[in-house]
């Protein structure tokens, strides 16, 4: 095929540069494809940059076993990840798996959260390994947990990493492994004539491919009608505060606070919170402040320095799609709000599901099909 | 004046940043009877340009010069004034609301108002080079905050280097305070001059400032300071101790190796625009002065209803002018409240607008006379530009070239920007650099978002707004 | 190198020292004073090592821009000095490295 100055070719388009497109990207990379990366300017929403940075598998899949399952997999998958990104890059994503805990703030929250785990375990034939702490075993973790504090549950396979780190180290081995990225603007159109997909751009730059990968965050909403598909996603907001460094005293992650690798403290809502997102962007970090402050009084004259307002991609259940277009075969929709967590999964089976073809049929829950049958 | 009373807690107007441009626009704007309180973060009314005037603790007037103390023709009216005044008051959120949260002695506080204005001036350049984080480098204006509220002066040998009537300024009142200079290393582009030759005329327009200037280039040939031009490169050296102990000024012809405890460095002031890039009103890059500038009509409209912006925070034109600019403001906040015909208020309008037309003229001439050397704009490689997370321009530029197309991705890459002074001192640079690099304008570039809190603020202080 | 030569201060109108002691040396600063002039005048040549280098630090822009400037005041880290007034008896010190969270445990 003649390819002109603005006509470009590649087996394989993936349209998203953050963390679930660098995934995949890596993933077909390994599989010997061709890839090319399409990414939005400076100024895309961009939730790979507001993650809060949790591998995490508690209370995930409470109502969808499939999820539970894809999610300790990937947790499992996570270190040789890691170590492998670290291999060709140089760069420590800065990923430690030796547990975490969610700390609860009344009797009725940890019970809740008690049964809600049980239930996972059940579902699991009792292979879920969790445990609940009264106030007293959760200071064995934090010395500095408050006295509000009730209890927390506990999971030695939570972890957490840098997001910004891992965002960096995909980009720097998927230009290593010869993937190319671009950035041309939004996608404005998708089509496909025979077998050969045409994306056209903003910049009116067009890329033919023979198979697409919609993983575009919340712009999936937009692109997946283009080939057949369904992305009903919405934007969720979630805020985090980031502090200063401080020298390292939390040893472990939570659901709500977290220290990093540099010493900065990250204090952020988690979905579960529902009515946290009502109101305004000051009342609801006044929250959360206030919130990290009965965890830990010992944050209280810590100092924030940042705040991200970053818009979570959700689905109406909460669960990924993962799906090929029956209309457009070649195009596939990958879509989730836990971009860190499946990140392994996604670099690694879901990456070669698309690149082989090897759909394994237990994925078939994460069809956006449930949405509308 | 009322002081820090927190007992009103809505206002027709609430002005941030106590300088002359919102120390006018508080006299105006109380003086026609609205209801305005104004928040400053230091402790005493005055700006950076008036800083200490109230207490202004030197005995020797001349060191400072008559300039300074006309600060004082503000202080006064200001003082007697119903303005409710929150001095070490700092703004660290406006919402969507017109709410304003601020801390106070740790404490935060909220308040509402019909109208804001937004004077919180301006910052001088970040000025990068080989070795200027090292304690003893300091900036022309960190020496002379400290003169005007301390009467404290640096320690020698001491040494100025960079460009701008600001540093001539701290040279001339140093001198005149009897500390001896080493050298001034004037880092002025070669035929700058002529370059700014066609702006000359309008200069004109603005006498007084423009015979003050050349009253200070006398002052200092006449001391007989030694005195380098047109270095193109600085580097300051380490002593035993970790501290400053030598500066290198290159120039096309020489290297020279100078002894000094002190540096001193400039290279302009530039809008702070911190508080209206948070708040997301429309930006644009200013070609001639190299930095950011918030779009404002001639009253200081900014893109978003009912926020104004006066002073040097809406473009660099220095005090006099923030003083009108401040007027118009408050003059034209007057009107929409109160709904005043124009006919009524258009004396006092048309004199602010001449006068500042008058201070105005000037700013092309010498914007474009000492435009900064390129080696600040876009330093090697080696040189630390975020002061703060201590990352280099060759890091930035290395990202730049892996595909990142703007400042928000280089800061999630390699963390510039993330530490306290949340990219005030490292965000020109970084965009400068990725514009440079990619080869693109500063425009398609763009600049770090910045949001809320705009200063850092600790737990207790957001977390007491939920209880 | 000569380090003989000091900030110093020129007349002032008015003169009402205090004491403040910075890093347990006790130094006389007039009441408008920042602990950031308060620190330059005593002499000691840094107010804080940085969290990632180590590098030392002074006081850059003095108009609370630069955060170069922090340090410990009364048993608090990473306080602005330019930002902040002296008081009489205030215990400044210089800080190492990143700020600690436990008060208590404040070794310098």
């Amino acid at each position: 095929m003649y390819i002109s100055e603005n006509q470009k070719s590649s087996d394989t388009c993936v349209i998203g540069g953050g963390i679930v497109g660098l995934a995949i990207s890596l993933g077909l990379l390994r599989n010997g494809h061709n890839v090319t990366l399409l990414d939005e300017n400076d100024n895309g929403l961009r939730a790979s940059r507001g993650n809060f940075g949790l591998v995490w598998v508690q209370g995930k899949g409470d109502t969808l076993p499939q999820y539970a399952t894809i999610t300790r997999q990937s947790a499992k998958l996570w270190k040789p990840f890691a170590d492998h990104l670290n291999a060709e890059t140089g760069i420590d994503i800065q990923l430690e798996q030796k547990g975490g805990l969610y700390l609860c703030l009344s009797e009725d929250e940890l019970q809740a959260r008690q049964a809600m785990l049980t239930k996972i375990q059940q579902a699991a034939k009792n292979d879920y390994p969790f445990s609940t702490l009264d106030l007293a075993q959760v200071r064995e973790f934090f010395p500095e947990a408050g006295p509000e504090v009730t209890g927390a549950t506990w999971c030695p396979e939570d972890g957490h990493l840098n997001p910004l780190l891992y965002l960096r180290a995909m980009t720097e081995l998927f230009l290593k492994h010869g993937g190319k990225l671009v950035h041309q603007g939004q996608v404005i159109s998708l089509k496909q004539q025979d077998k050969d997909f045409t994306i056209t751009t903003q910049n009116n730059t067009v890329f033919h491919c023979g198979k697409v990968i919609l993983a575009a965050g919340l712009g999936n909403q937009r692109l997946a009608p283009m080939v057949g598909l369904n992305a009903p996603v919405q934007p969720n907001r979630g805020q985090v505060l980031v502090s200063e460094r401080v020298r390292n005293f939390l040893h472990y992650p939570t659901g709500h606070v977290r220290q990093t690798g540099e010493g900065t403290v990250q204090i952020g809502d988690s979905k579960e919170d529902v009515g946290l997102n009502q109101g305004t962007t000051l009342e609801t970090m006044a929250l959360i402040a206030s919130r990290a402050r009965k965890m830990f009084p010992i944050l209280k004259d810590l100092r924030l320095v940042r705040a991200w307002g970053a818009l979570r991609v959700m689905t109406p259940d909460g669960y990924p799609i993962y799906q090929q277009s029956l209309s457009n075969p070649g195009a596939y929709l990958v879509t989730c709000h836990s971009g860190v967590t499946l990140g392994a999964f996604h670099q690694g089976p879901l990456a070669d599901w698309i690149a082989n073809n090897d759909f394994d049929p237990a994925w078939e829950v994460f069809n956006a099909n449930r949405f509308t049958l | 004046m009322k002081a820090n009373d927190m007992k009103q807690k809505n206002y027709d107007l609430i002005i941030i940043g106590a300088g002359p441009a919102g120390m006018s626009a508080a006299i105006t704007a109380a003086s026609k009877g609205l209801s305005v309180a104004i928040l400053d973060e230091q402790a005493s009314p005055g700006g950076q340009i008036y800083r200490g005037i109230k207490d202004a603790p030197l005995s020797d007037s001349k060191i400072l010069g008559k300039d300074y103390y006309v600060g004082r023709t503000l202080l006064q009216p200001f003082e007697a004034s119903q303005v409710n005044y929150f001095s070490s008051s700092m703004v660290w959120s406006i919402d969507e609301k017109n709410q304003i949260a601020f801390s106070c002695n740790g404490k935060s506080q909220l308040l509402s108002a019909k109208k804001i204005l937004i004077a919180t001036g301006a910052l001088e350049r970040p000025v990068p080079f080989a070795g200027w984080t090292l304690p003893g480098v300091m900036t022309c204006g960190a020496a002379q905050i400290l003169l005007k509220t301390t009467g404290i002066t640096p320690k020698t040998p001491l040494v100025l280097a960079g460009s701008g009537p600001l540093m001539l300024l701290v040279a001339v009142q140093l001198m005149q305070a009897g500390i001896p200079i080493s050298a001034i290393l004037d880092t002025t582009r070669k035929g700058q001059l002529w370059q700014a030759f066609p702006y000359f005329p309008d200069a004109l327009k603005n006498l007084p400032l423009l015979l003050k200037g050349t009253g200070l280039l006398w002052k200092l040939k006449k001391s007989n300071i030694r005195i380098i031009k047109q270095v193109n490169e600085l580097t300051a050296l380490e002593g035993d101790t970790g501290q400053l102990a030598q500066v290198i000024a290159t120039t096309k012809n020489t290297s020279i190796k100078i002894d000094c405890q002190t540096l001193l460095v400039h290279q302009g002031v530039v809008p702070n625009v911190q508080l209206s890039r948070a708040l997301d009103l429309e930006h644009k890059w200013d070609h001639l002065q190299m930095c950011w500038k918030p779009v404002v009509n001639d009253f200081g409209e900014s893109s978003r209803k009912d926020i104004f912006i006066a002073g040097d925070g809406r473009g660099i034109a220095g005090a006099i002018a923030a003083k009108w600019q401040g007027k118009l403001s408050a003059l034209t906040i007057h009107q929409q409240i109160n709904n005043i015909h124009d006919q009524d208020l258009k004396g006092e309008i048309n004199e602010a607008k001449n006068a500042l037309n008058k201070h105005q003229a000037i700013r092309p001439f010498l914007d474009k006379l000492y435009q900064p050397a390129q080696t600040f704009l876009t330093p090697p490689d080696n040189v630390i530009v975020c002061r703060c997370e201590e990352v280099s321009a060759g890091e930035i530029r290395r990202i730049a070239k892996q595909g990142c197309t703007g400042p928000n991705q280089a800061k999630a890459f390699c963390r510039a920007g993330m530490g306290p002074c949340q990219g005030r001192l490292c965000g020109l640079t970084v965009s400068n650099l990725i514009a440079q690099t990619l080869q693109v304008e500063e425009e398609q570039v763009g600049y770090y978002h910045i949001r809320m809190p705009i200063k850092p603020l600790t737990l207790d202080e957001l977390a007491d707004l939920s209880d | 190198m000569p380090t003989d030569s000091h900030f110093n201060r020129q007349a002032i109108r008015e003169s009402s020292p205090i004491p403040v002691t910075i890093n347990g040396q006790t130094i006389m600063v007039q009441p408008n004073d920042s602990v950031a002039a308060a620190i330059l005048l005593s002499g000691i040549e840094m107010n804080r090592r940085t969290p990632i280098s180590g590098k030392k630090r002074a006081p850059y822009c003095m108009m609370g821009v630069c955060f170069d400037c922090l340090v410990q005041i009364n048993g608090k880290e990473n306080i602005q000095a330019c930002m902040t007034k002296v008081e009489a008896n205030m215990d400044i010190r210089t800080q190492n490295g990143a700020r600690l969270i436990h008060h208590d445990l404040n070794p310098s």
